[in-house]
């Protein structure tokens, strides 16, 4: 999955599978080339440079600022089995020597979490866009290519803005309207009290559909990936839509579906997608997009429907 | 009314209930952070949050969470607040419910509950294991909702770096600096949250906690005189996987769930972990703490490892790691309620844990010591007093804090589940008082002169100018190493004195250091490495009090451990026994003398340390901790 030509194993496990585990955990395995270490080889972090023996080569685009011509750098670095590609830039920036042995800038680069859970660190890695604390280096073909995401405006080199994506959540109101951050006290006990009655019953099923949604962690990877999503255009993208689907399940976000249907019903909303299944087989949290906008389309054309005929 | 502007700098799970709670009561709200806010370190919490709800027909109760995060650590924490923290936690979750947070469900459509460390009821509210993410979210949500009604304003991409003081000391704004631009701007605001998270990048690489844990925005109003409490006091999580970028944090509910810890009885056993039968297996934790096993608390399960590993030499290979084994457990099971460490364990180790034991070793996790704020105890309740604006204020007037950057509720070491649950209360009564706070002021900040802002402004535009022009020969990133590897060896599980006096010493050649820095780039766009290095700075100036509190106190309390002050429980002896009565009577003396909050108040020349007493008006210490 991870170099360009290695078998997509992704596509095959996209599909929602309600049975079984929604935590992710098959979705998110990526497929290794190599037979995987023995437990007791375990890399040695007492010992720095342990383990760190092959020479990798990184191509990563640059560019100094938004205004600028972009350009290409080629570094080597030492990597051992277990390296990934951001701990890989955070090695590089202590001392950031090109191929040609010319000391330029560090590498700038967005990251937080260091496991996958943040979004912060998506770019795009030989040509797809992934987070890249996850892309494991033993993975990926070389050179590794490094470039910013697509479709946002560009900061510097691997740093992109993302606002748009939190400005599409606002237009599709991605929220549970709630009266205040406050207890509801009699409901769930209050001060002083212990539990009488829980506000809300989920079931199991119900539970672990919404959940699969959940977790987006609008990393962008599917509006990188996407044909219709781009800066000059009106889609919200899948990301979004995915939110609408979610908040429209909630128990008390339910009250507000109509006018989530509706705005997603008219310009740059559900109609803009074409259909091409590249969101859902980049997501790397494995959230089923294409199911979520199937659905909105059932949904929006019976909205559609009571619009006309009232009710 | 008058609707006053209220400040909060940081947007983790503590930040942004306190900005929901602040616009509530109708004020204003500048939200900074140093990137978006749903990326905070709060999305890292996998294991769940507590709450008794008691709906396992344990009989669990308010008033035993409350003992168990007393006593969970070792009765340094004011009791007062815990109180109120503890009676809150089912309406919490009450909220977050309604916000949306998909809580995990049992078969009759309720809120499932798990197990967690050093407590003996399901207690823990969970979604999936991936429970921080899914409450920040909620919280996001609702933040982005008041933006759209122009109660709640962003500012993300900047960084904090100082506050700013009128003439009688109060906190009347910040200076800020935008990450892209290097821009330095003053903010006004009649008061100011501070909710900045921990800072466990001070043992970096070995810690939990994302690059953004840095503790600088807390060691900035620190030097600028706000009192820190309780530096010594940092837990290590027993169970994080071993990396050399991060150590990944198993959570505790791999125990939670049945995970059985163990090493092979024989040092430097060869055979993979499965090919050695039972008995030739040692269950340290078990055997040790026979009531509690594996999920005894944290602080005792990092020493035990230690110990098995360091001084008995039988960590796995010979190495520092143990096994964390749930080859025993029903996959499905431990799919369904473990999916998300899985995953991360598959994923940056290649190695299923379903099949092979995962290895372990502790890390830098959780702060419980941060800066010092006030309460009010209510005397009818023996809780915090509601709305008071004196709860969660620090020493600076106008200045609060909440979450992780505080010290209030954890003593001397946190329980599993109780930080994602203190940092989502201490965010709503800070929000509550700040708004009490901000309502009683008679004078708004927009008429205060501009002469301190803009002194601060041009102070810290100075300190920006050095650092980019300094041309000596140190690099910000091999100082941080440094400063990781020296506090994580001196002032880490273990603790010894001559070790630390070396490293506060240490800790100021590693400050002079940044005399002689040089940044390696100059660019005056988006410039990382200027904002990395002001923080490794601050970073080295709070590593000081952490290794000055450490050093000033000498015993064995919670996360803080001392093998020479050690006094533990006697062997086969039980409450009553007469060994055991000695030894209570030892640790009661003990108490007198140690039962105190460190405070550190700032000096250029280096931390002082002092000490003030611990409300313990609703459970007085009478139990030593004992896990066995
Ligand atoms: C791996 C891991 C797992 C955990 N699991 C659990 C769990 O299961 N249960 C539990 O109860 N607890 C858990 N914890 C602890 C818990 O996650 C944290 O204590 C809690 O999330 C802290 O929240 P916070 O709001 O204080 O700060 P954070 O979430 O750390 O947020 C800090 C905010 O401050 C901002 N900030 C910092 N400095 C500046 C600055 N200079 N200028 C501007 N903004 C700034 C950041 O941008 C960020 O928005 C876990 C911790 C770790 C490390
Ligand atoms: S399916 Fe729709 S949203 Fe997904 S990539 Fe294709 S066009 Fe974009
Ligand atoms: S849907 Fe998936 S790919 Fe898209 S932003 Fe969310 S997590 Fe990223
Ligand atoms: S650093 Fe958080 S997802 Fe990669």
């Amino acid at each position: 999955m991870s170099s360009p030509d290695a078998p997509d194993v992704r596509s095959e496990i996209r599909s929602p599978d309600l049975t079984t585990v929604p935590d992710g955990a098959a979705g998110d395995m990526v497929e290794s080339l190599f037979t995987p270490a023995r437990n007791n080889d375990i890399f040695d972090p007492s010992d720095e440079d342990a383990g760190r023996t092959e020479r990798v080569v990184f191509k990563i685009r640059r560019q100094d600022d938004p205004f600028s011509a972009p350009y290409w750098q080629h570094f080597e670095l030492s990597c051992s089995e277990r390296d990934n590609v951001v701990a890989a830039l955070r090695r590089l920036r202590t001392n950031p020597v090109t191929c040609e042995g010319e000391r330029v800038d560090p590498v700038v680069f967005d990251h937080n979490c260091m496991e996958e859970v943040c979004g912060a660190c998506a770019m795009m890695i030989n040509g797809q866009p992934r987070p890249a604390c996850s892309a494991l280096i033993e993975n990926l073909k070389q050179p590794i290519v490094l470039e910013p995401l697509p479709k946002f405006p560009l900061i510097r080199d691997l740093l992109v803005d993302r606002n748009r994506m939190f400005e599409h959540l606002k237009h599709v109101q991605a929220w549970v309207r709630i009266d205040g951050p406050w207890a509801l006290t009699g409901a769930l006990g209050g001060a002083g009290g212990t539990q009488k009655e829980t506000c809300l019953r989920v079931s199991q099923q119900q539970w672990a559909e919404d959940y699969l949604y959940s977790r987006c962690m609008s990393c962008g990877c599917c509006l990188a990936a996407c044909p219709q999503y781009d800066e000059g255009q009106d889609f919200v993208g899948p990301a979004a839509l995915a939110q609408v689907r979610l908040m429209n399940a909630q128990p008390t976000g339910k009250f507000d579906r109509g006018e989530r249907l509706h705005r997603i019903m008219g310009q740059g909303g559900l109609s803009d997608c074409g259909n091409a299944q590249n969101c859902v087989r980049v997501c790397p949290k494995a959230i089923p997009l294409t199911t979520a906008i199937g659905e909105l389309g059932r949904a929006t054309t019976v909205q559609a429907l009571k619009d006309l005929f009232g009710g | 009314m008058n609707a006053r502007s209220v400040i909060v700098v940081g947007g983790g799970l503590g930040g942004l209930l306190a900005s929901l709670r602040i616009a509530a009561s109708g004020h204003r709200v500048q939200l900074f952070s140093l990137f978006e806010v749903m990326r905070s370190h709060s999305v890292c919490a996998q294991g769940g949050i507590n709450a008794v709800l008691n709906t396992k027909g344990e009989g669990d109760s308010v008033e035993q969470h409350i003992f168990d995060t007393i006593k969970g650590g070792s009765y340094l924490a004011n009791q007062p607040p815990i109180k109120s923290l503890c009676e809150d936690a089912p309406g919490l979750i009450g909220t977050f419910e309604r916000m949306g947070v998909a809580f995990s469900r049992t078969p009759e459509g309720t809120l499932d509950q798990r197990l967690f460390g050093g407590v003996k009821n399901r207690r823990t509210c969970f979604a999936g294991a991936s429970t921080g993410q899914q409450l920040l979210y909620s919280l996001d949500q609702q933040v982005r909702r008041l933006e759209t009604e122009k109660q709640i304003e962003k500012f993300e991409w900047w960084e904090f770096l100082a506050i700013v003081k009128d003439p009688n000391g109060r906190c009347r704004g910040i200076v800020a600096m935008n990450l892209r631009s290097l821009e330095v701007r003053a903010f006004r605001a009649d008061a100011v949250v501070l909710a900045t998270g921990g800072f466990g990048q001070i043992y970096s690489p070995k810690t939990t906690c994302s690059t953004n844990s840095t503790g600088a925005a807390a060691s900035r109003v620190f030097q600028q005189g706000a009192r820190f409490a309780n530096a010594e006091f940092f837990q290590f999580h027993p169970t994080a996987m071993i990396g050399d970028d991060k150590t990944r944090l198993m959570s505790e509910a791999a125990r939670g769930e049945g995970g059985r810890i163990w090493v092979p009885r024989q040092a430097h056993d060869r055979r993979e972990p499965l090919a050695i039968p039972e008995a030739e297996r040692f269950y340290f934790l078990e055997e040790w703490y026979p009531s509690f096993g594996n999920t005894v608390p944290r602080d005792l399960a990092s020493r035990a490892i230690w110990k098995v590993t360091r001084e008995m030499g039988l960590g796995v290979a010979g190495r520092d790691q143990v096994y964390l084994d749930l080859t025993h457990l029903d996959s499905h099971q431990v799919e369904t309620r473990l999916g998300a460490i899985l995953s991360i364990y598959r994923k940056f180790s290649g190695v299923d844990p379903l099949s092979t034991p995962m290895t372990i070793f502790p890390a830098a996790h959780y702060s419980m010591g941060g800066l010092w704020v006030d309460f009010e105890k209510d005397a009818n309740t023996g809780g915090l007093r509601a709305n008071s604006l004196r709860n969660h204020a620090t020493s600076i007037p106008g200045l609060y804090a909440c979450g992780e950057c505080d010290y209030a509720y954890h003593g001397a070491n946190r329980l599993g589940a109780n930080s994602l649950l203190s940092a989502a209360f201490s965010g709503r009564v800070a929000g509550e008082a700040v708004s009490a706070y901000v309502s009683g002021l008679e004078q708004s900040v927009e008429s205060d002169s501009h002469a301190a802002f803009d002194a601060e402004i041009r102070y810290q535009n100075q300190i920006n100018h050095h650092f980019i022009h300094a041309d000596g020969e140190e690099n910000p990133y091999d100082l941080h190493r440094r400063l990781g590897s020296m506090m994580m060896d001196s002032v880490g599980v273990v603790r010894d004195n001559s070790k630390l006096n070396e490293t506060v010493a240490t800790l100021v050649e590693l400050e002079q250091a940044f005399a002689r820095l040089k940044l390696g780039e100059a660019n005056p766009w988006a410039n990382q490495t200027l904002a990395y290095a002001r923080q490794v700075f601050d970073m080295v100036k709070l590593a000081q009090v952490v290794a000055a509190s450490a050093l000033a106190r000498d015993e064995c309390r919670g996360a803080h451990h001392k093998p020479s002050f050690e006094d533990p429980a006697p062997e086969h002896s039980q409450a009553g026994h007469k060994d055991f009565e000695a030894f209570r009577q030892r640790w009661k003396d003990n108490n007198q003398k140690w039962l105190k909050t460190t405070i550190a108040d700032y000096h250029p020349d280096g931390p002082r340390i002092g000490y003030e007493p611990v409300d313990t008006s609703l459970i007085a210490p009478e139990e030593p901790r004992d896990y066995r």
